[in-house]
C-alpha cells in the first residue's frame, strides 16, 4: 500500500480554499440519514461532536470519564495561538505556519500546518462567541502574551486555565446539542475495539464502566479524538486515564501508526518525590520568563542548602549554553540541557532529579508583589505539592513527558488507512513534526474539530456508497465475542502482581531507554525486555472482581496490556530513526551536543502497520517535502 | 504516618453499604491523598480484597473528577483544595481518618466513593451555554468587553463541576454550580439574549433532579475549591425574578413561506 497524502494542487495558502470548494457537500435534507461516532470529548471531539450536530448530522460521543466536560485538555494552562496579529508586531497567517514548520524541526506536512495556521483565527472568534472568557485590556480588547519563546505576541489566554475554559466553550456548545438531540451522549463508556466492515470503519465497541455491559453502536463513519499516548510512561503530566487503547485498537485493524517515538519532554514540572507518585504536575512554561535555572558547579554542593551556595559557585547553564534564548529556550533543548546537569551528578532534590528554578533576582528587581501577580497561583500550587515556599527557597523542577506528537496516519482530510476512520486532535500525528510548539495544542484540537473534519467528513460521506449495517452483522458479532473473550483472559489468571506494578515497570523502561535520551544498544535492550515484560503480564497479573460491575482494576488492565505493546512499538520507530529531531534524541546524532538532524535520510513520516501478533510491524514511508519553509537548522544559541 | 481509615464501601448502585476499617501504614507526610489511597488498594488487591473505587483524572486539581467527605468536609481540611491537591501532611500520625462519598439523593451512589453526577451535564443541557453555532462568529475584537466583566465572567467560569458545593449543603442544592454558570454567561454582552431564558430553564431542571432549595447558609463556598462566591446566587436570584417578571411565549405562528 502505497500512503496517499491527498493534499490539493496548487500553492499552499490556496489549497484549503481550493479544496473546500471542491469536496463534495451532503444535502441539508440528508444529512440527518448519516450516522458519526465520535470517541472522546476534549477540545477536538466535542467540538467536532457539536459541530456536526449542528450540520444536522447524527452523532454518538463516548468518554471514560463522568462528563465530557473532564477530558484531559482541561488541563492546558497557557494559552491558545492564533495569527491574528492584534499586537500589529509582524504576525500573520504565513508567520505562523513558519514558526510551526520550523518548531516542529521539519518533520511535518506542510499543507496540514498551513491549514492550521489558516483556521486559528475562526478559532479565536467562535470561542470568544461562545463565551470563553479570555483575557482582556482596560480597552474591552484581547488581550495577547508571548509564550514559548515566539517573537511576536499571538497567545490568547483566560489566566492559568485557557484549557479549561476552551473545554467548557466546547462541552456547552456540545450538551446544547445533546439538548437538541442531534447528540447522543455516553460518559462512562470506553472504546475497546473498533469494527470493520468490508475494510471500512463501521462502528465500535463499547464497555458500559457502570454495569460492565459491552454493547456495540454502528455508523457511517467514525472518528477518534482520544488524545496521546504519555502514559506509556506511567509517570506524566496526563490525567490518569489517558490511554492508547482506541487508538491501538485501531492500528491493529489496520490504521497505521506514524512517529510514535515523537514525544516531547516539559522541561518544568515538579520533580519525582517517591515510588508512590501517581503523576507529575507541569509548572506553567511562563515560569520561565522570570525565574533562572541553575545547579551548582561542583557535585559536592549538591547536598547544600541552595542559600549556602554563593553566586560564584553556580552554573546558570541555560544562559552560559544559549545566550540568545537563556531561560527560553525551547522545550525540548531546556528539557535536554537538565538532565545533561543531573547526569553530571550536578542534580538537586531526591535522587538528584531536579534543578533549581530561581526568582530571588527578579523578586529584587520587580519586588515579590509583582511576582505574586504574576505567577501567584503557580506558587501556591508548587507550595501545595512540595511544602515549600518558592518566594524564598527556589523551585525544583524537572522535565516530565508531557504530549505525543505521533499518532495515527492521517491524510488531509484526517482520515485514517482505514476508510472511514478519522483521527482528530493529540491523536492524530499531524500538525507538530516532531516538537510542538508552546500553546499549539488547544489551536490544533479546535482546528480539527470546528472547521476541519466537519468539511472532510461530509466529502467522504457523500461519495463512501455505503451498504446499511446493524450490530446484527457478524464482524460486530466476533469484535463483542473477541471482547469478552479478553476480559475473561484478564479476570482469570489471578497472578500475584498488580496491574499498576507492571506499568510502572513498563514506565521506568519507556523512561530509561526511549525517554529524553536514547541510543541503539538501550532501544535493542527495551525491544527484547518488553516482551517479556507483556508475557509475564499475561500470565502473572492479578485483576480482582469482576466484568459485569464498576471495575477499575480491570478497564486499568486493559488500557496496560495496550501500552505494552504500544511501548514497543514505540521503541522500533525510536530505534529505526537515525538521526536526532525535535523530541527524539539519538545520543549517536549529535554535534558539538546538539541535536543533527538527517535530512537526506530521514525527511519523512514514518508509518507502522500492524503486520500480526509477534511479528515486527512494517514500514511505510510518506515523504515530506518543504516547498515553502527550506530546510534550516535550528540553532538558539 | 500509620493511619486508621474509615471508608464507605458498597458494592453497587443497589446493594446496602456499610463504614469499613483499614490500616494505611508507612505513608509519606508528602503523599497526595489520592496516592495514599493507591497505597491502600495495592495492598489490598494484594490480600485478595477489592480495591477502593473512587473517581480521579487529572489529578492536579482541575478536572473535577475527584471528590469525598474526608472526615465530613468535602475534599477534606484545606480550603481551596481538591481532594487530589490535599498531601499527607494535612494529618496526624495514628490519626483515624473517615471517607464518604458525596451525600446527595441527586448524587447517587455507584460503587465506593464513586457517584453519578450527570444531574449536572442535564441543568448544563438545559441553558448553560450561549447558542453560537460554528462559523457564525463575528471577529472576537468586534464585542468590546469591559475588563472587569471578563474577570467576573472568568471568577465564576473557574467552576470545575465536582460537586462540593452540593454534597457540603445542608439541603444538597446545587444552587452554587448553577449560579456560577448562570454568572458567567450573564455578565458577557454575548450572553445576554439567552439570560432570561438560561436562569428560567436551570433553575427548573436543578429541581426536577431533587436537589434542595438555597437557604444561603454558605457552606457552599466555604467547601468550593476553586473560591466560587456566593455572590453568584444573588445574580441567580435577580435573574430568575426578572425573568419571571417579563416571561415571554413564543409565538407559535412564527416561521412558514
Amino acid at each position: 500500500m502505497t500512503l496517499d497524502a491527498k493534499i490539493p494542487s496548487g500553492p499552499v495558502a490556496e489549497k484549503w480554499e481550493k479544496h473546500k470548494f471542491e469536496m463534495k457537500l451532503v444535502n441539508p435534507a440528508n444529512k440527518r440519514k448519516y450516522h458519526v461516532i465520535v470517541v472522546g470529548s476534549g477540545l477536538a471531539g466535542a467540538s467536532a461532536a457539536a459541530t456536526m450536530s449542528e450540520l444536522g448530522y447524527q452523532v454518538s460521543c463516548f468518554c471514560y470519564q463522568d462528563s465530557p466536560r473532564r477530558a484531559h485538555s482541561i488541563a492546558a494552562q497557557g494559552g491558545i495561538n492564533a495569527a491574528k496579529n492584534y499586537r500589529n508586531d509582524g504576525d500573520s497567517v504565513w508567520r505562523l505556519f513558519y514558526d510551526t514548520v520550523k518548531g516542529g524541526d521539519f518533520r511535518a506536512r506542510e499543507a496540514n500546518v498551513y491549514r492550521l495556521a489558516q483556521v486559528s483565527v475562526d478559532i479565536i472568534d467562535q470561542c470568544v462567541a461562545q463565551g470563553v472568557p479570555f483575557a482582556r485590556e482596560y480597552g474591552g480588547l484581547l488581550a495577547n502574551r508571548s509564550f514559548g519563546g515566539a517573537q511576536v505576541s499571538r497567545t490568547f489566554y483566560a489566566r492559568g486555565q485557557t484549557g479549561q475554559q476552551l473545554l467548557i466553550g466546547a462541552y456547552q456548545a456540545l450538551e446544547k446539542e445533546i439538548a437538541a438531540g442531534g447528540v447522543k451522549m455516553y460518559s462512562r463508556h470506553e472504546m475497546v475495539e473498533l469494527v470493520l466492515v468490508n475494510g471500512v470503519a463501521r462502528g465500535v465497541i463499547v464497555r458500559d464502566m457502570v454495569t460492565g455491559e459491552i454493547q456495540s453502536h454502528a455508523a457511517d463513519a467514525v472518528v477518534l479524538a482520544t488524545g496521546g499516548y504519555g502514559n506509556v510512561f506511567y509517570l506524566s503530566t496526563n490525567a490518569k486515564g489517558c490511554n492508547v487503547t482506541a487508538t491501538y485498537r485501531a492500528h491493529k485493524k489496520g490504521a497505521f501508526f506514524a512517529n510514535p517515538c515523537y514525544t516531547q519532554i516539559h522541561p518544568t514540572c515538579i520533580p519525582v518525590k517517591g515510588d508512590y507518585q501517581s503523576k507529575l504536575t507541569l509548572m506553567s512554561e511562563s515560569l520561565r520568563n522570570d525565574g533562572r535555572v541553575w545547579v551548582p558547579k561542583r557535585k559536592e554542593d549538591c547536598a547544600k542548602a541552595p542559600g549556602d551556595i554563593p553566586e560564584q559557585d553556580r552554573d546558570y547553564y541555560l544562559e552560559r549554553k544559549y545566550p540568545s534564548f537563556g531561560n527560553l529556550s525551547p522545550r525540548d533543548i531546556a528539557s535536554r540541557a537538565a538532565k545533561e546537569a543531573c547526569d553530571d551528578g550536578r542534580g538537586v532534590g531526591p535522587g538528584g532529579l531536579g534543578v533549581y528554578l530561581d526568582f530571588a533576582d527578579a523578586i529584587k528587581r520587580l519586588g515579590a508583589k509583582a511576582i505574586e501577580e504574576r505567577y501567584g497561583n503557580l506558587f501556591e500550587m508548587y507550595e501545595r505539592i512540595t511544602d515549600e515556599n518558592p518566594y524564598k527557597v527556589p523551585m525544583r523542577i524537572y522535565p516530565a513527558v508531557h504530549y505525543t506528537m505521533g499518532g495515527l496516519w492521517v491524510d488531509y482530510n484526517l482520515q485514517s488507512t482505514i476508510p472511514g476512520l478519522h483521527v482528530i486532535g493529540e491523536a492524530n500525528f499531524s500538525d507538530h513534526g516532531a516538537n510542538r510548539l508552546g500553546a499549539s495544542a488547544l489551536m490544533q484540537g479546535l482546528a480539527d474539530g470546528y472547521f476541519i473534519l466537519p468539511y472532510t467528513i461530509g466529502n467522504y460521506l457523500a461519495q463512501a456508497k455505503l451498504e446499511k449495517v446493524t450490530t446484527e452483522h457478524a464482524e460486530f458479532v466476533a469484535a463483542r465475542e473477541a471482547v469478552a473473550q479478553r476480559t475473561t483472559r484478564l479476570l482469570n489468571i489471578k497472578g500475584t502482581r498488580t496491574v499498576d506494578s507492571f506499568h510502572r515497570e513498563l514506565g521506568k523502561i519507556m523512561w530509561d531507554k526511549c525517554g529524553m535520551a536514547r541510543d541503539r544498544a538501550g532501544l535493542e535492550w527495551a525491544i527484547k525486555r518488553i516482551p517479556e515484560l507483556r508475557a509475564e503480564f499475561w500470565e502473572n497479573v492479578n485483576v480482582p472482581g469482576s466484568a459485569s460491575e464498576l471495575n477499575q482494576s480491570l478497564e486499568k488492565a486493559g488500557r496496560v496490556a495496550d501500552f505494552l505493546e504500544f511501548g514497543e512499538l514505540m521503541c522500533r520507530d525510536a530505534l529505526h530513526r537515525e538521526e536526532s529531531c525535535g523530541g527524539h534524541f539519538r545520543t549517536e546524532y549529535q554535534e558539538e551536543g546538539e541535536a543533527k538532524r538527517n535530512d537526506d535520510a530521514f525527511a519523512y513520516v514514518a508509518a507502522w502497520e500492524f503486520a500480526g501478533e509477534g511479528k515486527a510491524p512494517t514500514l511505510h514511508k510518506e515523504a515530506l517535502e518543504f516547498e515553502n519553509v527550506h530546510l534550516a537548522t535550528r540553532s538558539y544559541k | 504516618m500509620n493511619l486508621t481509615l474509615r471508608v464507605w464501601r458498597q458494592a453497587g448502585p443497589a446493594a446496602a453499604g456499610a463504614m469499613r476499617e483499614y490500616r494505611a501504614e508507612g505513608i509519606s507526610p508528602d503523599m497526595s491523598f489520592l496516592e495514599m489511597l493507591d497505597v491502600v488498594n495495592e495492598g489490598l488487591i494484594a490480600k485478595g480484597d477489592e480495591p477502593i473505587a473512587f473517581d480521579h483524572d487529572c489529578r492536579e486539581g482541575i478536572c473535577g473528577m475527584c471528590g469525598m467527605m474526608i472526615n465530613g468536609a468535602a475534599h477534606g481540611p484545606q480550603r481551596l483544595t481538591t481532594a487530589c491537591q490535599l498531601h499527607m501532611r494535612s494529618f496526624s500520625d495514628g490519626e483515624t481518618i473517615t471517607i464518604e462519598p458525596w451525600r446527595a439523593t441527586a448524587f447517587p451512589v455507584l460503587k465506593d466513593l464513586v457517584v453519578d453526577r450527570s444531574a449536572f451535564d442535564r441543568i448544563i443541557q438545559a441553558g448553560g451555554f450561549i447558542s453560537a453555532p460554528t462559523g457564525s462568529a463575528v471577529d472576537g475584537n468586534a464585542i468590546p468587553i469591559p475588563k472587569l466583566d471578563a474577570d467576573d465572567a472568568m471568577d465564576a467560569a473557574a467552576c470545575i463541576g465536582c460537586g462540593a458545593c452540593v454534597a457540603a449543603c445542608p439541603n444538597a442544592s446545587a444552587s452554587l454550580f448553577t449560579a456560577a454558570k448562570i454568572s458567567h454567561l450573564g455578565s458577557l454582552p454575548q450572553g445576554q439574549p439567552e439570560r432570561s431564558r438560561r436562569a428560567l430553564a436551570m433553575v427548573a431542571q436543578m429541581d426536577l433532579e431533587s436537589f434542595g432549595g438555597c437557604s444561603l447558609f454558605g457552606e457552599c463556598m466555604e467547601a468550593c475549591p476553586k473560591g466560587i462566591s456566593i455572590d453568584t446566587i444573588n445574580t441567580m436570584h435577580r435573574d430568575f425574578l426578572f425573568a419571571s417578571a417579563t416571561k415571554r411565549d413564543v409565538k407559535e405562528w412564527s416561521g412558514g413561506a
